[in-house]
């Protein structure tokens, strides 16, 4: 299983270098003579290139990064291949959290300072965190967590949400509406260094803490019980694992809105190819989400220049048929 | 030492589960524990297991109150096998044994032998590389068996080691059921205690050096099989007529019914 994650990190490595051909290609151009002499001719390539596109690149990776490794994690905590930020609710949670920080501090936010957008993210992560404590105690009970109850408490609690965002968008003024539905659409365009930073911080840390407990997870899939006499301390790997999700779907839905798909279809088509082991699960599924929502921001950006699509309906048109056929795949061998 | 269960009482939600329990399981016997559903027999299960506190009463493991170990320690004396086990991710029969390596750190290698003996031993080496999830009931329960074992494969300096089983033949065949209680034996003569919920007296009667009956919460009965399967403690306590004989060959008492 080693070679094929040495060939996924591969893969990024030349995805990142084709896309970089398909801007050249379509975008700009002036991009071929920006990597030889960016100083000579023009400032504007410059800027384009390193303020505008490279942070929107690494913001897309990071969020790719840190919505598919949370998917991973979620899917194993929950013990069901279903489990999905957006699907159990989680991401509406967020959504509400950050909507009352912005029209509560409205003022403060549209300066647009890092300061702002830090409350945003708080905002986003209480909410996301109360969400998912919620989803998890209603789907668990002795027995263990149940499916459908995950899924109908992810539907109260998506319902609570789009109701209480409705109501704070009802009573924001035209700056709040405006800054609430950019995000809700889930957008990259608003990328600057500062958000690609503090996304950078939090894609590191779960990068570095989620692989930690990979084995805990795999036991957990067996349920919380046998895990436990598998010498794991069940309620501490859990609180970590939500407190670690709920930070990083909270700051993934506070800086460009509801991105789905990536965190149910991602770990699930990782799981497909390389089995469902969490020592390789999150480590190929965080290079697998920042591969695809890289191409899905890249794709949103092309598509219908010179505007834009939200990059959230791509990454269901690119992850969708792609999961698809590995389904087809996988039921002619059985 | 031993696993050792004195005065449990357990109240759930206002019933009554467990009253005044004691048992002991020694290392190196195996321990069947039969009785009609509902009996409290998983419960108690899971008081000895630490996956339930008793409301009063002690449970200790190698002379140590069992919920002072480490959860690390403790895996790797106390292995359990629960009745039943939803696993909805496609691992492999190996992968699921390797699971029971958890609480070691003894080398990848070393697990992987490990492991291969264990599902050589439950007689589902030619799992190794099938998908849990497409196996039948029987080969599932025979690959956690496998996992169980694996856990406790090697003995520890920590002290005995002990298995514990809730039905572990409830899926199996014939050939499948005789095969697990050998496994059984043979742990216990290598000094493994081994506590089993079981269903078929016989079975019981056979492979178990204690036997005890639940009745409704308590120990109606606990001994050797000979002593404590008698006629009047079966209708008393299954509410079934029956003649108890003596298996021709084994010479264990054989109840028919």
């Amino acid at each position: 299983m080693l070679p094929l994650v040495v060939i996924f990190a591969l893969g990024t490595g030349t995805v990142n270098i084709s896309i970089a051909d398909i801007w050249q290609a379509t975008r700009g151009l002036f991009s071929n003579d920006s990597s030889s002499s960016s100083f000579s001719s023009s400032s504007q390539i410059h800027t384009i290139l390193f303020d505008i596109r490279l942070p929107r690149i690494l913001l897309a990776l990071c969020l790719g990064v840190i919505l598919a490794i949370s998917g991973a994690v979620m899917q194993g905590l929950f013990r069901n291949p279903l489990a999905d930020p957006s699907l159990i609710g989680v991401s509406g949670g967020a959504s509400v959290g950050a909507s009352i920080v912005i029209v509560m501090a409205g003022e403060w936010i549209q300066s647009g300072s890092a300061l702002g957008l830090s409350a945003v993210a708080v905002g986003a992560f209480v909410g996301g965190f109360i969400a998912t404590i919620l989803v998890y105690r209603l789907a668990t009970s002795e027995v263990g967590t149940s499916v459908t109850t995950m899924l109908l408490a992810g539907i109260a609690i998506g319902a609570i949400a789009g109701a209480l965002n409705s109501l704070l968008s009802y009573f924001a003024d035209n700056d709040m509406l405006r800054q609430i539905s950019l995000w809700q659409m889930g957008n990259l365009s608003t990328a600057n260094w500062s958000r690609v930073a503090m996304v950078a911080a939090v894609a590191a840390l779960l990068g570095c803490l989620f692989p930690w407990d990979s084995r805990a997870l795999n036991a957990l899939l067996l349920g919380e019980s046998e895990a436990r006499h598998l010498g794991i301390d069940v309620q501490r790997v859990k609180r970590r694992l939500i407190v670690l999700t709920a930070l990083g779907i909270g700051t993934c839905v506070a800086m460009a809105g509801m991105i789905g798909f990536v965190g149910l279809i991602v770990p699930h088509a990782i799981r497909l190819l390389i089995g469902p082991d969490h020592r390789w699960l999150l480590p190929g599924s965080a290079l697998a989400g920042g591969l695809l929502l890289i191409i899905a921001d890249s794709l949103a950006r092309v598509v219908v220049a010179p505007t834009e699509l939200p990059t959230g309906i791509l990454t269901a048109l690119l992850g969708a048929p792609f999961f698809v056929a590995l389904l087809i795949q996988r039921r002619r061998e059985i | 030492m031993a696993l050792m269960a004195e005065n449990i009482s357990l109240h759930i939600s206002g019933f009554n589960l467990l009253r005044n329990v004691s048992m002991r399981v020694e290392p190196g016997t195996v321990t069947a524990i039969v009785g009609p559903n509902g009996a409290g027999k998983s419960s108690l299960l899971k008081v000895l297991t630490g996956e339930m506190t008793a409301s009063t009463g002690h449970v200790s493991l190698n002379h140590q109150p069992l919920n002072s170990w480490a959860l690390g320690q403790k895996a790797k004396m106390l292995a359990v096998l629960p009745q039943h086990t939803v696993l909805n991710f496609p691992f492999t029969a190996n992968e699921v044994v390797a699971l029971g390596r958890i609480p070691h750190q003894t080398g990848i290698l070393k697990d992987e032998l490990i492991v291969a003996d264990a599902l050589k031993a439950v007689d589902a080496n030619y799992l190794q590389k099938r998908f849990y999830t497409q196996m039948s009931g029987g080969e599932k329960q025979r690959v956690q068996l496998a996992r169980v074992l694996a856990q406790i494969w090697e003995p520890t300096q920590l002290g005995d080691q002990f298995l514990v089983l809730d039905e572990p033949t409830s899926a199996f065949d014939l050939s499948h059921q005789k095969l697990t209680l050998e496994i059984v034996r043979g742990l216990a003569e290598q000094g493994t205690g081994v506590v089993m919920v079981l269903h078929d007296l016989n079975l019981a009667a056979r492979c178990a050096d204690n036997l005890v009956v639940f009745d409704s919460g308590t120990i109606a009965a606990q001994g050797s099989p000979e002593e404590v399967l008698t006629e009047e403690l079966i209708s008393q306590v299954f509410g079934v007529k029956s003649i108890i004989a003596k298996h021709p060959v084994t010479q264990k008492p054989l109840v028919i019914t």
